[in-house]
């Protein structure tokens, strides 16, 4: 079943000046549709500026559709009165570990979503325990924010989300700002609750080895959707890509290169065990 | 390592005081302060002083860290004791000059300088046993009532607490911007007042730009964790009185009964 | 390269910084570092969070003080009791990550005219070096009188990194500085530092957590763990021992597994590639080898 359903969706973003004259519009989602399928791992891909994040914020009714409409489930997003059960089964994790993080002891941070949605104290203690240990996070329970990395920031946002046993986690650029261990940490992280626990994934990012595993790859360009497949689809167009400035795994670079010089190998290579076993029999 | 300075001034052992709810210590706080502002004799005094020696007794608190708070004070201190001490009339004592002192005097600023004394030992008593969150949660609780006439209660203490967890980061964050300004040639130390002041532009803009960008940032994070204001609100800790509490209130009740008695009686 | 002392730039000689000294947090964020940077060298600094980068090239331009062991520019003991710290700042110039989070003036050129005012030179230098900067970093006159809290985020950082250029360093340190930016912000960045490097013969010294990024532009990696140097050398070198950079939490490039892998295999490509062109023509080279055998 289809969990998020966007239609026609356009957006723009209006400037105004000072006398509340529009000044500039700025269409950032120009005519988008899309249908996303419960229990996926969806990443987006497009450069800044390409939508990717303006799209993000649709999904819990941060942003209201210009045009066009957003269902998750059976919700409206532009529906008001909803708007508390869209915002429970659609969590968000943001880019800066920072500035999502209310709480000033970790436990207490997560339980912040069950406490706003008036989830009885008993009930709550199970929710921050199990979202605690659903991102590895136990050991940590005690501590100041304040004190951990930005991965380990990170991975509390996410319990805070899971606290709210939500259907759907959409990350807007959650490793933009860490180093490469608290990359992979949160990956990681994301990719086991989308395994065990069923939770579709939507993941904003620019960084391709993290799309490598994911279920159906999204690029976007200019407010539009330009590539929608698998990894292995995607990836097959590495042109169009490159002309999209964006990155490719550097497997899938490297076999496109040799492609290129004339060897024959497929198209869309992403591990390295697929180039390794492709290369060998032209190599030995 | 700027991140680890911790706000206020919260003492971590374990002792009857800090397990106490915050809103009993809170409570007390207010309950002491009421009996120094009534005390008008040794005998007040010495009540108040025997209930603060118990307090601290309790809090196993080192000394040391009660009289810290005296530090900030020392000046306003000296000021009003010596003010009472040579300006109120009475029996003259002792005279020079332009200055006299008078029994009533000496009494006045010694009780003028306890009074002040006990009043920030007493409330250090209360911070240093009591974490600011814990703090929050108690003056939210014990304001309760003040919603009904319109004082978003909630909110006040909602800002306190995200405060308390942003001036770690922005203290942090000055330093990193006033390195930064440094690298370009700036500096913050040399010249008069209003070079000093404009000095500074260059470390509070961004600072200011800083904290709206997080400010915006969180307010979007609240937003999208259903956070809609107080109402319907539970808590994960939420305050309730044990056994300790209930008989903290009575030792409470009992010492203000002393206390009005005293005053009234003698 | 021959060892000249005219060459040298910056030294360190044992520098040893610890934080909060004599307390029960005692922790050493530099441990006998030593090193030599040569003139127009571009050299990368990797090593994971909390390995010492940081406070290392805050060392560099004086904004930290050693607890002890010297540090030397140009041949002059910059601990020395006379040493002008402010000038070494404007000689060595600091780009802190994120550096468009110091912007604070009204318009894009007050900005970049900050450093050169604070270094008090004339009006007409001033304005020459900052307009001279914001062209050497891609931006153009429609941006001067610009606010540059209205700019994108790329724009914001090369109007930072213009206001550091603009105090005419004789090193430019760059720490992260494509952070947050994407692949496509990421690489017009690294053209202009390399075009940079050309034009003003700049010493560079660049700190990153991207091992492609710095086994594609830099000459000399310096590799810190625990605030100690524990690799320094080409960035062929370095990578070679891929298996030690894993032990202290870092990497090599995606490459350097794919020739290692097939090494494994019995296909020796040689153990100095780490880019993707080289590889590629490796693969090609070795093909073309095997043809001609058979």
């Amino acid at each position: 079943m289809g969990i998020v359903k966007a239609t026609k969706l356009i957006f723009d973003y209006i400037t105004r000046d000072e006398a509340d004259n529009v000044e500039d519009v700025k269409r950032a989602i120009n005519n988008l549709n899309i249908d996303i399928t419960q229990g996926d791992f969806v990443a987006v891909l497009g450069h800044n500026g390409s939508g990717k994040s303006t799209f993000a914020k649709h999904l819990n009714g941060i942003l209201l559709p210009t045009e066009g409409t957003v269902f998750i489930s059976d919700l409206n997003t532009a529906n008001d009165e909803t708007l508390l059960d869209l915002r429970k089964m659609v969590g968000m994790v943001f880019q800066n570990p920072d500035n999502q993080i209310i709480g000033n002891v970790v436990e207490e941070d997560v339980a912040f979503g069950p406490e706003n949605i008036g989830i009885p104290t008993d009930e709550m203690w199970k929710r921050v325990d199990a979202a605690l240990e659903a991102v590895g996070m136990t050991a940590y329970r005690y501590k100041s924010p304040n004190k951990l990395s930005g991965g380990q920031k990170q991975r509390v946002a996410i319990a805070g989300i899971m606290a709210m046993k939500p259907k759907c986690i959409v990350l807007d650029e959650p490793t933009a700002m860490l180093d490469p261990n608290g990359r992979k940490e949160v990956i990681k992280t994301v990719l086991e609750l989308n395994k065990k626990e069923n939770i579709t994934v939507i993941l904003i990012t620019h960084y391709m080895e993290e799309v490598i595993e994911a279920d159906r790859v999204i690029v976007m360009d200019e407010g539009k959707i330009v590539m929608d497949g698998t990894p292995k689809e995607v990836f097959s167009h590495v042109e169009e890509l490159k002309k999209l400035r964006l990155d490719v795994p550097s497997t899938t670079e490297l076999a496109y290169e040799l492609k290129q010089a004339g060897l024959k190998l497929p198209d869309g290579i992403l591990t390295l065990d697929e180039l390794v076993d492709n290369l060998l029999p032209i190599l030995k | 390592m700027l991140r680890d300075i911790t706000l206020g001034q919260y003492y971590p052992v374990d002792s009857f005081i800090h397990r106490l709810d915050p809103r009993t210590k809170l409570f007390g706080t207010m309950i002491f302060i009421i009996s120094l502002f009534i005390a008008d004799s040794w005998l007040s005094y010495g009540l108040a002083t025997v209930f603060l020696v118990i307090a601290i007794g309790l809090s196993k608190v080192p000394v040391k860290f009660m009289l810290k708070g005296l530090k900030a004070v020392l000046v306003l201190l000296i000021i009003s004791v010596s003010f009472n001490l040579f300006l109120t009339d009475g029996e003259v004592l002792f005279k020079f000059w332009i200055f006299k002192i008078t029994r009533e005097g000496i009494r006045v600023s010694l009780f003028m300088g306890m009074r002040l004394i006990f009043l920030i030992v007493g409330s250090s008593v209360m911070t240093l046993t009591t974490t600011p969150n814990a703090l929050t949660d108690g003056l939210e609780k014990s304001l309760g009532f003040l919603k009904a006439v319109r004082i978003p209660v909630h909110e006040i203490s909602m800002m306190m607490s995200i405060a308390l967890r942003f001036i770690p980061i922005l203290i942090e964050e000055t330093d990193k911007i006033m390195k930064a300004q440094m690298a370009r040639g700036a500096d913050f130390e040399s010249g008069n007042i209003i070079q000093k002041a404009k000095a500074m532009v260059p470390l509070l803009v961004p600072l200011f730009i800083s904290a709206m960008r997080r400010a915006t940032d969180l307010a979007m994070a609240m937003e999208a964790r259903c956070y809609h204001g107080g109402d319907g609100r539970t808590k994960l800790k939420p305050l309730k009185y044990k056994r300790e509490d209930i008989l903290t209130y009575l030792y409470y009740l009992v010492y203000m009964s002393i206390c009005i008695a005293v005053v009234f009686c003698f | 390269m021959q060892e000249n002392v005219q060459d040298i730039q910056i030294e360190a000689k044992k520098l040893n910084f610890i934080y909060g000294e004599g307390t029960a947090f005692e922790q050493y964020a530099l441990k006998d570092v030593s090193f030599k940077i040569r003139r127009g060298e571009f050299v990368g600094i990797i090593g994971h969070t909390g390995s010492g980068k940081s406070t290392l090239i805050q060392h560099l331009n004086g904004l930290i003080k050693s607890t002890s062991g010297e540090l030397y520019f140009n041949g002059e003991n910059i601990y020395a009791p006379k040493y002008d710290l402010r000038l070494l700042r404007q000689k060595v110039g600091l780009v802190f990550q994120y550096p468009e989070h110091q912007l604070f003036e009204v318009d894009v050129l007050s900005d970049v005219e900050f450093g050169p005012k604070n270094q008090k030179l004339s009006e007409l230098e001033i304005e020459a070096r900052a307009k001279e900067s914001l062209a050497l970093v891609g931006l153009d006159e429609s941006f001067y009188k610009k606010s540059p809290f209205e700019l994108s985020g790329g724009q914001k950082r090369r109007v930072a990194i213009a206001g550091v250029l603009a105090m005419n360093p004789e090193v430019l340190i760059l720490d992260e500085p494509t952070a947050g930016l994407d692949p496509k912000g990421r690489d017009e960045l690294f053209d202009e530092i390399i075009e940079l490097k050309k034009k003003r013969d700049m010493t560079i010294i660049l700190v990153s957590h991207s091992m492609e990024d710095v086994a594609k532009y830099v000459d000399r990696l310096l590799v810190m763990n625990k605030g100690e140097l524990v690799l320094d050398g080409t960035p062929k070198e370095v990578f070679k021992q891929y298996k030690f950079l894993e032990s202290i939490g870092l990497s090599a490039p995606g490459i350097t597994y794919i020739v290692e892998r097939l090494k494994k295999e019995g296909i020796d490509l040689g153990d100095d590639i780490t880019t993707i062109e080289e590889a590629r023509d490796a693969i090609l080279k070795y093909i073309k080898r095997k043809d001609k055998n058979a």
